[in-house]
């Protein structure tokens, strides 16, 4: 049978149930795969005649018949086959290699970098005569390197694949195209399903989609009534049959373009939406289960489109290490190519006319190999030039990259292991995935942050309000406990035991409330003045809204479903204030309220006749009831900016003082809502009520604009109740994050798929605005383009799917325009008006960006925060605008994007990360963060309570914001500092070992013999020089980390790359050279040919090349001493071991037989340990080494300090006068602490600055004379 | 502290140096008397006795080591170290292991050459006869070799052969009948020197010599180093501790020490005078400014005043 899938066991179409391990998603397959294509079939629709065509080749065959169908038509196997391989298997594996990639693809990696390819290279000549040393040797630390790191990256690797198993529920795999999936409630969606039928009756199921876009409120989903009637349980789908016919897989989430033919109904085709389309990874809530037959799986799910290739990211300091190994190449190519000039005249001249004229005879320059061949001293040369590049392959630290591996993975260990990062509450900590980008963290220049779950703990709570011009709530924000820390002020002990002391009393902490205050709390409003206006501004927090509540059977608790978690904080708060709303009908809500004058517990229900709905354009909602006494009132909530204008002129009474509150609240970055009410007339109302019906009912396209209209006739001349104030609840210590952040002078993106309302309020929240910035926004909310859109919108009502897909797949867009143009091919009829709109869009936002420059060039010392909406984005990221909105966004302070996608989200990352070449990193927690995640420098993954997926594509995983702090200034700085030293140490060693032999050639006419022994030459960088290195790059911190965050310019360092300019890096270089020059003249020139003992002996090769290379190891890790600031005793165990390891090696080697050491026999042990002279030299000529850096390093901490200097000093004076009073370091730690705290732009610090300066214009007082009383 | 640490070593060790008598004579070019050195040396029917007469300056102890001196002279060319088999120096039945001895390895009758390769054939063969106030004193020639080459490196039961047999004679002949391990000139020759100018030990004499003594050496002058424009030289020279005669690490050390000092001095002059904290203040308010980009500072007023307040103290 064709299509029939060849390796199931059991091809019975008879349902199989499979219980998943930790839940019960039962997948009932029905059928287990038959796919092909048709003939696409004359459809009325005009999208629909491209189901079939290019791009829409997807079939599907759902259920057991569809079985019969497919036989009905004419298959071949071969289609069925190709679209069997060519569906995805629905397993996803976020690891870069398995078992049998691994061992070519690693080496790959590993031949990636120049350094091991020019081994490599040499590794070959060590296998000809032109060996300069014995090959074995030669191969030895190549091979010894290369298999340390791919063990390193197998262990990684392997550690990865671990978590994707944690993860991935084994079952999903199975999961194929054309299955019949039952999902239950709160369970993830294991594929792109199309809904069949949900177990509501009009099958509608409620979606969240978290990890899609961020959003939590829910989403509604539809079935096709045809399905949706006649699969109500698991029986149905016995004999049930469809074929799907679809778009190819596209990363675009909100669209979805095809039809449904089920085959027991006359082959009638429905079209299928987006309404239908059940994305993977989103969950499925308030609803028991759904059925969906699977489309699209694995990599073709629409989450896995949007997310991109897992790159091999490679660090900034990594790509400038390559052009330091090509610097060290070149410069290794021009003294390989002087010595073979060298050494070719050298050979030239050593025969003379012939055979009997031989200059040096001793080396028989009349009977030669080629390489050594006086008449071709030209090839000889160049063959020598091969022996060279070998010879002096010091220059490039062969170690380098193994040892810059295993101290990441031992600073990742470290990071792991940080107790300050780790998060009691979810028992996670930090996880330092891929530990290449280390000192990244230690060079962000921007970061760019999701909102929801990553700024936001995502859940919303009253906290305060403002009724009838009287302020209530004493709530504290974490924005006000920010400021209130920074100004060290004693209220803030105050406030934190105030709120303790209304915590306890028995009362638990109810989400989304956060309101104390004894005047309003357990029915004492009563007996405030306003009373009334009290109870109605309660009662309206009550009934207007949209929520569901849910009442416990057991504990009569009242849960409540809402779309948005703002509503419910509402509707929470009225019950904690004795307005409780406990039942919802169709037409009425019932409350249990407390009747001020009896001060009872009553029982009313209020007739809803109206809900106006809540858009971004009205920013207002209001509902209309009609009260038990038979009044008619409109109760009405919304933006102070829509709501104000709505008052009616003769409520002033406290209306200024409620702006005055609203602006507090929003300064303190608490979410306002103004609410006000009116009572209706009978007449008003009914006239209202014709006119609303009936623009409810009209089908025309102005639909929209009639409603509006109507409601507008009622929503004026409101009576002012108050306004409340919701706080998005930061994570805890977010804004003093962000502060600290903004000091150390990075800058913070927020790119979330929020409401621009929403976005700017926590924008507000975080510190990131702030009262007095200026604002630019870039939106396409204004009129015209709207009305463009409305052309749109016209076109598109005559396709019924657009208009389906409009209700709820997103609230601004508009036939999931503009957002999706490109992958989805409009009818021909919308072109037009598209195309339209779209120009007029561009211009708009290209005029608003120019504006918006002009605006921050023309102005200096202002704050600039840009706002920019997803719509606007799409065209500002275009090619020829993206540069200017790049160059208007980094003139600013803080940027906010919002309503942005996934896609755009990468896309913002990677214009950043382009566009300024400075490093990125994207913070964000969901499954809609994983494309900014893989596309910045590093992506941090928040590992919260959304899936995994963000920690899965993250190469640093944290459990809370604010540990990012912690992570960048402390381990960031740390490691960045640590890398760099220890890459410019390792030029350095290199360097001087490297030059000695270069020297030493000199004196052997360049004929390519090696100063030193073989073995012990490759044992250099491995043995005698690694250690410390390694225990540097792990253990060393420049500045400690109390330091570091008292401190945050400290990390412009990173930023700014100061520790690995090129200045520093040849600076070392050039030491290596003046080391390495040193040494050799000073320990040749005190054993030059005298006897060095007293029996007379002279030194010969051996011996001196074996002192030589202990006063390099000595002065090696001497140096390291001196370079080190933090002393372990890792580091001083490590530095000595490394020296004591050359000695034992002298001497273990040396008394091998002489067919292993060869010149190394007995050297130590019968030589140079008896002689005196050899100990002399070897103390002398390190130190003599030192002496130039010793005196560099005082003198540039005496005079030309860095900045970590500085501090270090500090430190010193610190501990050196423990009395800090006593001192005059006060001064100058003051003065270092006041420098680095610069002013900036965002942050509480800067609300701060700005409130004091507010202040001080307004009231005239002179300049206070301490930072300290200015503060405060 | 180096300073201080160096400064006694340095001076000890130049002492010890200084009290060592040297004496160096070369005679590379008063021991041919015609204009073509090279042909004169080549020539191997001509007598190349050469006597040169030396004055002792100091009294030398015992024992007096006898070197000879070359200079440049290659020894460290990579043919030419590589030019050995060790095997062959040490094992009876490796003399075929010439493999690295060419153009050395075999002689022209086809048969291994022990010792084989460019070193040993270039074994030096200049002799010296010595004798005090015309009175000839012996040299002795054992023990100059290392211990351990002539107990591991070298066989006892390998005899030379085939050596020096080519038309090409190189320098020194081998007694065949003494073992490699007892032929220390061939020993010590072959622990190739680092450099091309080096010592090697020809012998010692195991008496005391008095100032103003006569020293009158006879010398073989045999060995080529016209070719390439070499020196030859022979040195007597007594022993201390530190070894021969070199005042460099006793100069080195002072020197070193002499700048640790200085330095130390310097700096603690710059502390007492210009505190560092003030050089920081000055420096920061002039330069720190410049090095970090601000950004986008607003008029910050708590700047200002730590402007102010630092001033005032820097005062």
């Amino acid at each position: 049978m064709a299509g029939e899938q060849g390796d199931d066991p059991n091809p019975n179409p008879d349902r199989r149930r499979r219980r998943r391990r930790r839940g019960a998603l039962r997948l009932s397959r029905l059928y287990s795969f038959a796919c092909a294509r048709r003939p696409s079939v004359a459809d009325d629709h005009a999208e629909s005649a491209r189901i079939g065509g290019p791009g829409f080749s997807r079939v599907v065959n759902a259920g057991a018949a569809a079985l019969s169908l497919e036989q009905q038509q004419q298959q071949t196997a071969a289609t069925a086959e190709q679209l069997l391989v060519a569906s995805a298997s629905n397993s996803i594996s976020t690891t870069k290699y398995n078992l049998l990639t691994f061992l070519p693809k690693s080496l790959f990696e590993q031949f990636r970098r120049v350094a091991n390819v020019y081994f490599l290279f040499s590794a070959g000549i060590a296998y000809s005569p032109l060996a300069a040393y014995s090959s074995s040797s030669a191969i030895a630390p190549l091979v010894i390197v290369i298999v340390a790191t791919m063990i390193k990256e197998a262990i990684e690797d392997w550690r990865r694949n671990q978590q994707d198993g944690a993860f991935r529920d084994a079952k999903w795999k199975d999961v194929r195209v054309g299955d019949i999936v039952k999902v239950e409630k709160d369970e993830f969606f294991p594929a792109d399903l199309v809904l069949l039928s949900s177990s509501y009756e009009d099958a509608i199921c409620y979606v969240e989609t978290m990890n899609l876009d961020g959003e939590t409120n829910l989403k509604l989903k539809q079935s096709l009534e045809a399905t949706s009637t006649s699969l109500p349980d698991d029986e149905s789908f016995l004999d049930f049959g469809a074929v799907i016919r679809c778009e190819d897989p596209n990363a675009h989430l909100y669209t979805f373009v095809g039809n449904i033919e089920i085959h027991d109904q006359e082959a009638q085709q429905h079209p299928l939406s987006p309404q239908q389309l059940l994305l993977r990874d989103s969950k499925l809530r308030n609803t028991e289960f759904v059925y969906g037959a699977v489309v699209f799986t694995g990599h073709d799910t629409k989450v896995m489109q949007n997310a991109m290739k897992v790159p091999s990211k490679r660090s900034n300091i990594e790509k400038k290490m390559d052009w330091v190994i090509y610097l060290l190449l070149f410069s290794l190519v021009v003294i390989s190519v002087v010595g073979s000039i060298f050494f070719g005249i050298a050979t030239r001249d050593d025969l003379k006319d012939g055979k009997m004229r031989m200059k040096r005879w001793y080396l028989r320059p009349d009977d030669t190999e080629i390489y050594y061949d006086p008449n071709n001293a030209a090839i000889a040369a160049a063959f020598h030039f091969l022996t060279a590049m070998m010879l002096y392959g010091y220059f490039i630290p062969i170690s380098l990259y193994i040892s810059i591996e295993i101290v990441k993975l031992l600073q990742a260990l470290f990071i792991n292991q940080d107790i300050k990062m780790y998060h009691e509450e979810t028992d996670t900590p930090a996880h330092a995935r891929t530990s290449n980008l280390n000192e990244e963290l230690g060079q962000v220049d921007t970061i760019l942050t999701d909102k929801t779950g990553t700024l936001t703990c995502n859940s919303m709570e009253f906290i305060k309000c403002s009724i009838a011009g009287t302020a209530y709530g004493r709530g504290i924000t974490e924005v006000e406990r920010a400021m209130a820390k920074k100004k060290g002020s004693p209220l803030i002990a105050d406030m934190d035991n105030g709120n303790q002391y209304f915590q306890p009393e028995g009362k638990v902490a109810v989400k989304g409330f956060n309101f104390r205050d004894e005047r309003v709390m357990d029915g004492n409003w009563v007996n405030q003045p306003n009373s009334h206006v009290i109870e109605i501004f309660f009662r309206l927090l009550a009934v207007c809204h949209t929520c569901i509540p849910e009442v416990d059977e057991e504990s009569g608790k009242i849960s409540y479903e809402a779309e948005s978690p703002d509503e419910a904080a509402f509707v929470v708060a009225a019950r904690e204030l004795g307005f409780t709303f406990y039942q919802r009908t169709q037409t009425a809500v019932s409350l249990h309220e407390l009747d001020p004058v009896s001060g009872k517990q009553v029982d009313r229900s209020y007739r809803i006749l109206n809900i106006l709905e809540f858009n971004s354009s009205r920013k207002r909602m209001s509902v209309i009831v009609k009260n038990e006494e038979g009044k008619t009132f409109l109760f009405s909530k919304g933006a102070d900016s829509v709501m104000f204008e709505r008052l009616s002129g003769s409520e002033s009474a406290y209306r200024e003082v409620t702006q005055q509150h609203i602006n507090e609240y929003a300064d303190a970055g608490l979410r306002t809502l103004v609410l006000a009410y009116r009572e209706l007339k009978e007449d008003e109302y009914a006239y209202f009520d014709r006119k609303f019906t009936a623009a409810k009912n009209s089908v025309s396209a102005d639909r929209d604009e009639k409603i509006e209209e109507a409601a507008d006739l009622l929503e004026r001349d409101l009576i002012l109740l108050g306004a409340t104030a919701v706080e998005d609840k930061l994570q805890k210590g977010v804004p003093e994050c962000v502060d600290k952040l903004a000091q150390a002078g990075i800058k913070i993106w927020v790119l979330t798929g929020d409401k621009m309302e929403t976005a700017i309020n926590i924008g507000y929240a975080c510190s990131l605005l702030r009262q007095g910035m200026k604002q630019i926004t870039i939106t396409l909310e204004t009129p015209e383009i709207i009305a463009m859109e409305k052309g749109d919108v016209l076109a598109c009502e005559a396709v019924a799917v657009w208009e389906k897909g409009r209700r709820y797949g997103g609230r601004s867009r508009i036939c999931g325009l503009p957002m999706e143009t490109t992958g989805l091919s409009p009818p021909a009829a919308l072109e037009k008006p598209k195309t339209l709109a779209a120009t007029a869009s561009k211009d708009s936002v290209a005029r608003q960006i120019n504006e918006g420059k002009k605006l921050v060039n023309a102005s200096s010392g202002e704050t600039f925060a840009l706002i920019i909406d997803g719509k606007s984005l799409t065209y500002a990221l275009d090619d020829d605008t993206k540069a200017m909105f790049l160059d208007l966004a980094i003139g600013c302070g803080s940027v906010i994007c919002c309503r942005s996608s996934p896609k755009q989200k990468a896309l913002v990352t990677r214009l950043v990360k382009t566009g300024t070449g400075k490093v990125t990193l994207a913070i964000g927690d969901g499954a809609n963060d994983v494309g900014m995640i893989q596309e910045a420098d590093i992506g941090v993954g928040i590992s919260g309570a959304e899936g995994m997926q963000a920690v899965m594509a993250s190469d640093v995983s944290i459990a809370q914001f604010r540990f990012l702090e912690r992570l960048l200034l402390v381990h960031g700085h740390w490691c960045y500092s640590r890398i760099t030293s220890m890459i410019c140490y390792f030029l350095y060693k290199n360097i001087t070992f490297g030059v000695t032999m270069f020297i030493y050639e000199a004196y052997t006419s360049f004929s390519g013999q090696a100063f030193y022994n073989d073995w012990a030459m490759s044992g250099y960088n491995i043995f005698f020089t690694s250690l410390p290195v390694i225990a540097m790059g792990v253990f060393d911190q420049d500045v400690s980390a109390r330091f570091c965050l008292k401190f945050p310019t400290l990390y412009q360092e990173g930023p700014q790359n100061l520790l690995f300019q090129w200045r520093r890096i040849v600076g070392w270089m050039a030491y290596g050279v003046a080391s390495a020059v040193i040494i050799f003249y000073l320990s040749t020139a005190s054993l030059q040919h005298q006897a060095f003992r007293r029996g007379g002996e002279v030194i010969d090769m051996a011996t001196l090349g074996a002192t030589a290379y202990t006063c390099i190891v000595w002065a090696v890790n001497l140096q390291m001493m001196i370079t080190v600031s933090y002393f372990t005793l890792v580091q001083h165990a490590c530095i000595w071991i490394g020296i004591a390891l050359w000695y034992v090696f002298l001497a273990v080697y040396g008394a091998m037989t002489p067919d292993f050491s060869t010149t190394f026999y007995m050297v130590f042990a019968d030589a140079l340990a008896g002689a005196p002279s050899y100990w002399v030299v070897t103390l002398l000529v390190p130190a003599a080494a030192l002496v130039p850096y010793f005196t560099y390093a005082v003198v540039k901490s005496w005079f030309f300090p860095d900045y970590h200097n500085e501090i270090q000093w500090l430190r010193h004076r610190e501990r050196a006068h423990p009395d800090p009073e006593s001192s005059a370091d006060v001064e100058f730690g003051h003065a270092l602490r006041q420098f680095s705290v610069r002013s900036t732009g965002v942050g509480v610090s800067a609300r701060r600055d700005a409130a004091v300066v507010r202040r001080l214009n307004g009231t005239q007082v002179h300049h206070a004379d301490s930072p300290q009383t200015q503060a405060s | 502290l180096v300073g201080i640490l160096f400064v006694p070593i340095g001076l000890t060790s130049l002492s010890a140096s200084q009290k060592i008598v040297e004496l160096i004579d070369r005679y590379d070019i008063n021991c041919v008397p015609m204009a073509d050195k090279v042909g004169y040396i080549q020539d191997s029917k001509t007598d190349k006795s050469c006597t040169r007469t030396l004055t002792v300056p100091k009294h030398m102890k015992s024992p007096i080591q006898i070197y000879y001196q070359i200079g440049d002279f290659y020894q460290n060319h990579r043919r030419y170290v590589k030019s050995r088999s060790d095997k062959q120096l040490l094992y009876k039945d490796a003399a075929h292991l010439t493999k690295d001895c060419e153009p050395e390895g075999y002689s022209a009758h086809g048969a291994p050459i022990v010792p084989c390769g460019l070193i040993a054939w270039s074994l030096f063969n200049d002799t010296y006869t010595i004798s005090v106030n015309k009175k000839a004193i012996e040299v002795n020639k054992k023990d100059i070799a290392w211990q351990s080459d002539k107990n591991k490196k070298f066989g006892s039961d390998v005899y030379p052969r085939n050596f020096q047999n080519g038309n090409l004679i190189g320098g020194a002949k081998l007694n065949e009948s003494i073992p490699l391990s007892e032929q220390e000139d061939l020993i010590v020759w072959m622990r190739t020197a680092a450099l091309p100018t080096f010592r090697k030990l020809y012998g010692r004499i195991e008496t005391d010599i008095m100032a103003n003594d006569q020293l009158t050496v006879v010398i073989q002058n045999n060995y080529n180093t016209y070719s390439f424009g070499g020196s030859k030289a022979l040195v007597l020279s007594t022993t201390s501790w530190i070894g021969g005669k070199n005042n460099f690490i006793g100069v080195a050390y002072l020197s070193v020490g002499g700048l640790c000092l200085f330095l130390a001095l310097v700096f603690i002059v710059l502390y007492m005078f210009k505190p560092r904290y003030n050089i920081f203040v000055s420096l920061t308010l002039s330069s720190r400014k410049s090095h970090f980009i601000p950004f986008r500072t607003l008029g910050d007023p708590s700047f200002l005043s730590w402007n102010r307040d630092t001033m005032d103290c820097s005062n």
